[in-house]
């Protein structure tokens, strides 16, 4: 007698996704820092709004990759990266291309936050000032409290956005720096472990923030958390020693994932 | 498979792994000790069979016990969190079984007074055969982590189904021969009940053992042949 299999992974795999353009398309890219090989041959497509999680051990190339996103590895002298990365089909390491315009679409939280030691309402303004985005001080006023608001800070810091950004608590400081990256309007949010210097309620205020974001915003998260990464994404890439090894719904990633490194890593049997 | 790094880890789930052991075992055990009480009418062996189904219930608890705290402490992923809430479904399984044999051994008790039951009785002993060598098997292939024996006692299901058939039409026929047999042949009836249920819960465990060693989930289409149900007394042959 035949056994049926339900569809489980392959019903998961194919899953009638709402039809989401990919946002960011990566093909072959590499990276190599000096002699080091450090991202072998990406390829892989980030949606539209929505959050990616990228996954691996310490050295495993994911934040390498992530940066290649916004081009913050051309600060770095020796890297070199090759391949083609696109945003909405354009090519940004086309050499015509304007850095300062795309670290704008594509804006970034790192894992310790950085506000700048100026106030609150300074930290948020900032960026729109300088890309001309406020025609008046009431326009500025208007961005800087929606940026506020959107990020979930506004009503603990509203009557105090004269006071230093680094004032705020660590899990504030975090909201504040994500206020600062929305208010110059970008398409994509980038996060390299952005709760990974937080205790658990600001993490959860961050986790929750992200569920919101991303009807507006392609968010791409770097996290050690695997917990984190199932709760807050809807895709998850696994990298491994420069290799991205396994991509697709989170769901089947962390269920049931098809490459050995990727199961032995996810559930805590790496060497 | 790799050891976690935690090896504490690796513990939990080696200590989960001898608890359904010893369940199964318990388990296999009482409905063996329920089948000779059947065939023997014998009322003490029916008794201790009662009595020891409390062991049983107690292992489920810490089972489940025990599979909590290792998801609460180790947060599993893909192939551990399936064990472990496979380990939490199976006892949950052999519970039932546990509880079925017993109800066998209470049945046991009630018509212990009419000779003539055990004469009767003997029909069942090829289905309760059946039953347990399942339980062996699903025992065996879930500690072996062997997908194909699981999904050959999944199929083997429908042996146990046609069996049932032949003996509720075998006891409806005595029942119509000699209606002083109906209380005693109803008690009957119920017990091969039970043991058909009970083939149903061991493919319930080989279901789990499949989702367990695959991620997959078996479709709820199971060979099925039990069709007593369907069986009309109007129309059976012994009528007078």
């Amino acid at each position: 007698m035949a056994v049926e299999k339900s569809l489980t992974n392959e019903a998961l795999a194919v899953r009638p996704q709402p039809a989401k353009a990919a946002k960011v398309m990566a093909r072959g890219v590499d990276v190599h820092y000096g002699a080091k090989h450090a991202l072998k041959e990406v390829t892989v497509d980030i949606p539209e709004k929505g959050v990616m999680a990228f996954i691996g051990p310490s050295g495993c190339g994911k934040s390498t990759f992530l940066r290649c996103i916004n081009r913050m590895n051309d600060t770095i002298p020796t890297c070199r990266v090759t391949g083609k990365i696109t945003i909405d089909d354009n090519d940004i390491y086309d050499p015509d291309l304007d850095v300062v315009q795309l670290r704008a679409r594509v804006g970034m939280v790192f894992q310790k936050p950085n506000p700048f030691p100026k106030s609150i309402f300074e930290n948020v303004a900032y960026g729109p000032r300088i890309h001309g985005l406020a025609r008046s001080k009431t326009d500025l006023e208007e961005i800087v409290t929606s940026s506020l608001r959107r990020a979930g800070l506004f009503e603990e810091v509203k009557d105090r956005l004269g006071d230093s950004g680094t004032s705020l608590s660590g899990g504030q400081q975090q909201r504040l720096c994500i206020a600062r990256a929305i208010a110059v309007e970008p398409d994509i949010i980038l996060m390299d472990e952005p709760c990974s210097a937080l205790d658990p309620i600001a993490t959860a205020r961050i986790e929750e923030l992200m569920g919101e974001l991303m009807e507006s915003y392609t968010i791409v998260i770097v996290t050690h958390s695997m917990q984190q990464a199932a709760r807050v994404s809807q895709r998850t890439a696994f990298f491994h020693l420069g290799n991205l090894v396994e991509e697709g719904p989170t769901e089947l990633i962390f269920n049931n994932p098809r490459d050995q490194r990727t199961q032995d890593y996810i559930t805590g049997r790496f060497g | 498979m790799q050891p976690h790094t935690v090896a504490a880890y690796d513990a939990e789930l080696k200590d989960l792994d001898g608890l359904v052991g010893e369940m199964a075992s318990r388990t296999r055990a009482l409905l063996q000790e329920a089948t000779r009480a059947l065939a023997e009418g014998n009322v003490e062996r029916a008794q201790r069979v009662i009595a020891a189904d409390a062991a049983i219930d107690a292992l489920q608890h810490r089972i489940e016990e025990r599979a909590i705290t290792t998801i609460a402490r180790r947060q599993p992923m893909a192939v551990d969190l399936r064990h472990i809430v496979s380990t939490i479904r199976i006892a949950n399984d052999l519970e039932r079984i546990g509880d079925l044999a017993k109800n066998v051994t209470k049945r046991v008790i009630a018509i212990a007074e009419q000779p003539a039951s055990i004469k009767v009785a003997a029909s069942l002993a090829p289905l309760a055969e059946r039953v347990i060598d399942q339980l062996e098997a699903i025992a065996a292939a879930y500690q072996g982590r062997d997908d194909a024996a699981a999904l050959e006692v999944w199929r083997s299901d429908g042996a146990i189904d046609v069996l049932h058939t032949s003996l509720f039409r075998e006891l409806l026929t005595y029942m119509m021969e000699d209606p002083r047999s109906i209380g005693f042949c109803t008690h009957l009836l119920f017990c091969a009940k039970n043991l058909e249920r009970i083939g149903d819960h061991a493919t319930n465990v080989a279901e789990t053992v499949h989702y367990m060693l695959t991620g997959d989930i078996l479709s709820m289409e199971r060979p099925k042949a039990d069709a007593s149900s369907g069986v009309d007394p109007s129309r059976e042959p012994g009528r007078a």
